[in-house]
């Protein structure tokens, strides 16, 4: 197989932004999925999403796992830091990157397989802990990379393109994440980039562990009738409970905004994010409320995306911790590592 | 907006700028690709069955297929498609076994043409395969009409004349030497049975101010070349001034160097932005060091005791606006002394020997009336075309305008009706040969357009027939071809096929795809994801896809036809198709039958 590198053209007519980037400079390197893949679709809007919100490359930092989703944080931002770990070890690796460095922008991709299966135990304390990152979940209900056995996100019915039926449950990874006491989980797909764009916006301003969970068909091993994650099924069955947007720090919030049920959550840094409900008996803001609107639509087969669950005032991993605000690297050395006697002192103090 | 309906040859050959912009739709794509396969016989015949001369325009040629290039929408110059046109010329082996035959018997009808110009020998090119007997009336000893006589010969050389034109006068057409045609109706009652006049516009506009008739040093640009070109005139003044910026000028100036003139001056009324010249034209004579004067608009040749001193401008300022001028006005005057002016205002034609009372009817400004479509006169059976049908154009809408008249031509003789034209026809062939691999190279290449190379100034003063361009060499040309976009391989969508996984739009190198709702075409053109910058380039919308009811939409405008779209297809709702366009000529009609295949059906898609 040889691929011709995606060409490099300078066109009249090209936008920039704030900082005199283009998209193209949010790209990354060629991807070497499946034609078609949902997985492509998701790191197009990632480069969308992060080129429109001005993110300096060099402040981005792309953790994953293994599988086809671990694979995606090479073809975008190819400026960005990046660390590829071992399988469903990603939310420790970026954890401890978090901790070292809290201005970075830490977006971690993973997959049903890396996150629900291997990862399950790191996933749940990774919310727990509430590290500042966009937790992205490509859901696709098999293991492509093994060719495409069932994953455990996937639902208990659907079949394989063999035509084996699923008997076991799946596991909910949005209901997960919002009895683990998430405080911003959301469900999109990667067929509406209208919908994915301004949540993946919303999801990195988040001062938090923002989970996205987006069903990212698998055109190789689950676009077959009998599948719940195809093209045609999730767009048949897609309810948006909210629709999303991000007005950044300093930007005036339109009136036309308020229209109709809409509720903004203003940030910590000035941003705002506007969530309109395009369903009037939800609420976003309510754990109980959030998980029964779930139950409800998941028993009628429908799947609910949007921002489902937001609360802004779990405490993030630094303030839990009550670490410095600086990040260690521009830490003073004698700050940062005061001598034997103060280690003595404060070994002293825990006696 | 309603589904693009691509079965209409039209749209893909729009998307083909050069191809759309050529008058003889020559198929630019194609050949260039032969020629990057070394097929230079293949090149030259794929040229031949719709431009005729490609050696001779592959060195002269207006090149509109050049402004079109997609290529220069995107670099800055567009495919150097002149110069690889010539490549194909000057590497061809022999080509005569793949020429048209003239059948030996013929099929009775006699048609009479009137200058053994473009015009005149893409008529007999193409009847005379079908068995007509074309008889050729030229004024001159030779043939070509400009080609041979305003274009010089340092860019234009005999040799490629009399090769080319020999193709089609070694077919048997009977050319009468040295013949004036005095007057129409004697020919018309020599009972041919179609005329075709193809006289060309041989009358060089007129400059008559004071002083015009009073030196002798004062030339007419167009018969000043022709005395050149046939040995009469062979000096001229070391101060020469030519007035006017087309590309005859740029010959008359360039001629003067080679015949002794030291100083040439280019007399321009307006400033450079109207200029007439082709940009390269006006490049080679500034090469030639010769000065190009803007706002000097003439006022009278000043001559003293017969002798011609110089000339007097008046100096021009103009207010100029989105490329229009508004308003002008005379600041002074400035006297420029001169040895020789060579006048190149233009040219037009004339039909002194055309009576008005034949039934061939002439306009108020005394052009003939010429359908556009049959170029026929008002009279049945005379046609016209080429200059002498719609005044000066050029080489190529001349070959065109003898295509078109051969199949009047023919129906005339075969007593159907004119308007009864054949279609355009259109074939689709996928170019997808298996995983990520075309037949064609649809990477890439940013490298900029080659330099054409030319012989050292020093050198090319010393003979008047020394060619100046030396031609692409090998590795040029190995460059050059990779710059052609592929246009004519198309992205072919199908609807139906298509699961809206947006992987076409995001591999687009240029953002020429968007997925969205259908609404009015302004509407849609604001939600699309680059902007509209050609209004004037197809603008594709697909039907409705299944999943969503949105429908597919393609702006043609910076396409670099590189089939990621295609490759990146899970369905192949995309795929990478070459149009094969087939412009009607006379033998396609079926009249007469020929001893030979015609030249359209020897041809090797590549």
């Amino acid at each position: 197989m040889t691929f011709i590198p995606k060409p490099q053209i300078d066109l009249p007519g090209q936008h920039e932004n704030d900082l005199g980037l283009s998209l193209r400079d949010y790209e990354g390197s060629l991807s070497t999925l499946c034609a078609g893949c949902g997985h492509d679709s998701i790191t197009a809007a990632l480069v969308q999403a992060l080129w429109e919100m001005s993110i300096r490359p060099e402040m981005l930092i792309k953790m994953s796992g293994i599988g086809c989703s671990s694979k995606t944080p090479a073809y975008f931002v190819h400026g960005a830091h990046g660390f590829n770990s071992v399988h469903g070890r990603m939310p420790s690796v970026a954890t401890g990157a978090s901790a070292a460095n809290r201005d970075l922008i830490c977006i971690g991709i993973s997959g049903d397989g890396d996150s629900l299966s291997i990862g399950f135990g790191q996933f749940g304390h990774v919310i727990r802990r509430n590290v500042n990152m966009l937790y992205l979940i490509e859901n696709n209900g098999v293991y492509g990379l093994t060719k495409g056995q069932f994953s455990a996100s996937a639902d208990a019915g659907s079949t394989a393109k063999n035509g084996t039926v699923n008997q076991m449950q799946n596991i909910n990874t949005v209901a997960t994440a919002i009895s683990m006491g998430v405080s911003f989980v959301g469900r999109a797909f990667s067929g509406d980039r209208e919908q994915l764009v301004p949540l993946l916006k919303a999801a990195i301003a988040h001062p938090g562990c923002a989970v996205l969970d987006i069903i990212s068909p698998c055109v190789t091993f689950n676009n077959h009738e009998g599948s719940t994650k195809s093209y045609a099924y999730t767009r048949e069955h897609k309810k948006q409970a909210t629709e999303t947007d991000l007005v950044p720090p300093r930007a005036e919030i339109k009136a036309s905004y308020y229209a109709g049920d809409t509720h903004p959550v203003r940030l910590h840094d000035g941003s705002t994010i506007l969530l309109k409900k395009a369903d009037p008996d939800y609420d976003p803001t309510r754990r109980n409320n959030a998980l029964a609107y779930l139950e409800r639509h998941r028993r009628r087969g429908q799947i609910v995306t949007g921002l489902l669950f937001i609360d802004q005032n779990v405490p993030d991993m630094h303030i839990q911790s009550r670490t410095v605000a600086t990040p260690l690297k521009d830490l003073d050395y004698r700050d940062l590592n005061p001598g034997s006697a103060a280690l003595e002192a404060l070994q002293r103090g825990m006696k | 907006m309603k589904r693009t309906d691509t079965s209409n040859p039209d749209y893909f050959h729009k998307v083909v700028d050069c191809q759309w912009g050529c008058p003889a739709h020559t198929d630019v794509p194609e050949y260039i690709r032969l020629i990057a396969q070394g097929r230079f016989d293949d090149a030259y015949m794929v040229n031949r069955e719709s431009n005729v001369f490609p050696g001779i325009l592959g060195r002269v040629c207006d090149r509109p297929c050049e402004p079109a290039c997609r290529r220069g929408r995107m670099d800055e110059k567009p495919v150097a498609i002149c110069r690889l046109k010539r490549v194909a010329a000057d590497h061809r082996g022999d080509i005569t076994d793949r020429l048209p035959i003239a059948p030996d018997r013929k099929n009775g009808k006699r048609v009479a043409l009137i200058g053994a110009g473009p015009a005149s020998l893409t008529v007999c090119n193409d009847l005379m395969p079908l068995g007509y007997e074309c008889t050729v009336f030229e004024a001159q000893a030779v043939a070509g009409g400009l080609m041979r006589y305003n274009i010089p010969s340092f860019r234009l050389p005999p040799k490629v004349l009399d090769e080319e034109i020999g193709y089609i006068l070694d077919m048997g057409v009977d050319i009468r030497f040295n013949h004036r045609v005095a007057s129409m109706r004697d020919l018309l009652e020599q009972g041919f049975d179609a005329i075709f006049v193809g006289s060309g516009a041989p009358r060089g506009k007129e400059l008559k101010l004071p002083g015009r008739y009073d030196a002798e040093n004062i030339h007419i640009g167009i018969d000043w070349l022709e005395s050149v070109a046939f040995g009469h005139v062979d000096a001229i003044g070391e101060r020469v001034l030519v007035i006017g910026v087309g590309n005859t000028a740029m010959d008359c100036c360039r001629t003067s160097l080679r015949l002794g003139a030291k100083s040439v001056k280019v007399m321009a009324r307006k400033p450079r932005e109207f200029f007439k010249a082709s940009a390269w034209e006006l490049e080679d004579a500034e090469e030639e060091r010769v000065e190009i004067v803007v706002n000097h608009s003439p006022r009278a040749f000043v001559v003293e005791n017969g002798k011609l001193k110089g000339m007097m401008f008046d100096l021009m300022e103009y207010v100029v606006e989105n490329g229009r001028i508004l308003d002008q006005e005379v600041t002074g005057e400035e006297f420029i002394a001169c040895d020789d002016v060579v006048l190149a205002i233009g040219q037009e034609n004339a039909f002194p020997w055309i009576e008005r009372d034949i039934g061939i009817e002439f306009g108020p400004w005394e052009e003939p009336v010429v359908d556009k479509a049959t170029y026929e006169s008002t009279r049945s059976g005379v046609f016209f075309g080429g200059d002498a049908a719609f005044g000066p154009l050029n080489i190529i809408w001349a070959v065109e305008h003898g295509h078109q008249a051969a199949i009047s031509i023919d129906l005339h003789c075969r007593g159907e009706s004119l308007r009864d034209r054949l279609p355009v026809q259109l074939q689709m062939d996928s170019r997808k040969m298996g995983m990520h691999e075309w037949s064609y190279s649809n990477s890439f290449d940013p490298i900029a357009r080659r330099k054409m190379m030319h012989v050292a100034l020093e050198k090319r003063f010393e003979n008047l027939h020394t060619e100046v361009e030396l031609g692409f060499d090998a590795e040029q040309t190995a460059q050059e071809v990779e710059r052609c976009l592929n246009c004519d391989i198309q992205t072919v969508f199908t609807d139906s096929l298509c699961i809206e996984c947006d992987a076409c739009l995001d591999i687009c190198p240029v953002q020429c795809l968007t997925i969205t709702a259908n609404g009015s075409r302004d509407n849609m053109v604001a939600r699309l994801k680059a902007p509209v910058l050609e209004p004037d380039q197809p603008f594709f919308v697909s039907g409705e896809l299944k999943q969503t009811a949105r429908v597919m939409v393609k702006d043609e405008n910076f396409c670099i036809h590189c089939g990621l779209c295609a490759e990146r297809c899970p369905t192949a709702a995309w795929d990478m198709q070459k149009s094969l366009l087939s412009f009607p000529q006379a033998a396609g009609y079926g009249g007469a039958s020929t001893s030979s295949e015609p030249p359209c059906q020897q041809r090797k898609a590549g």
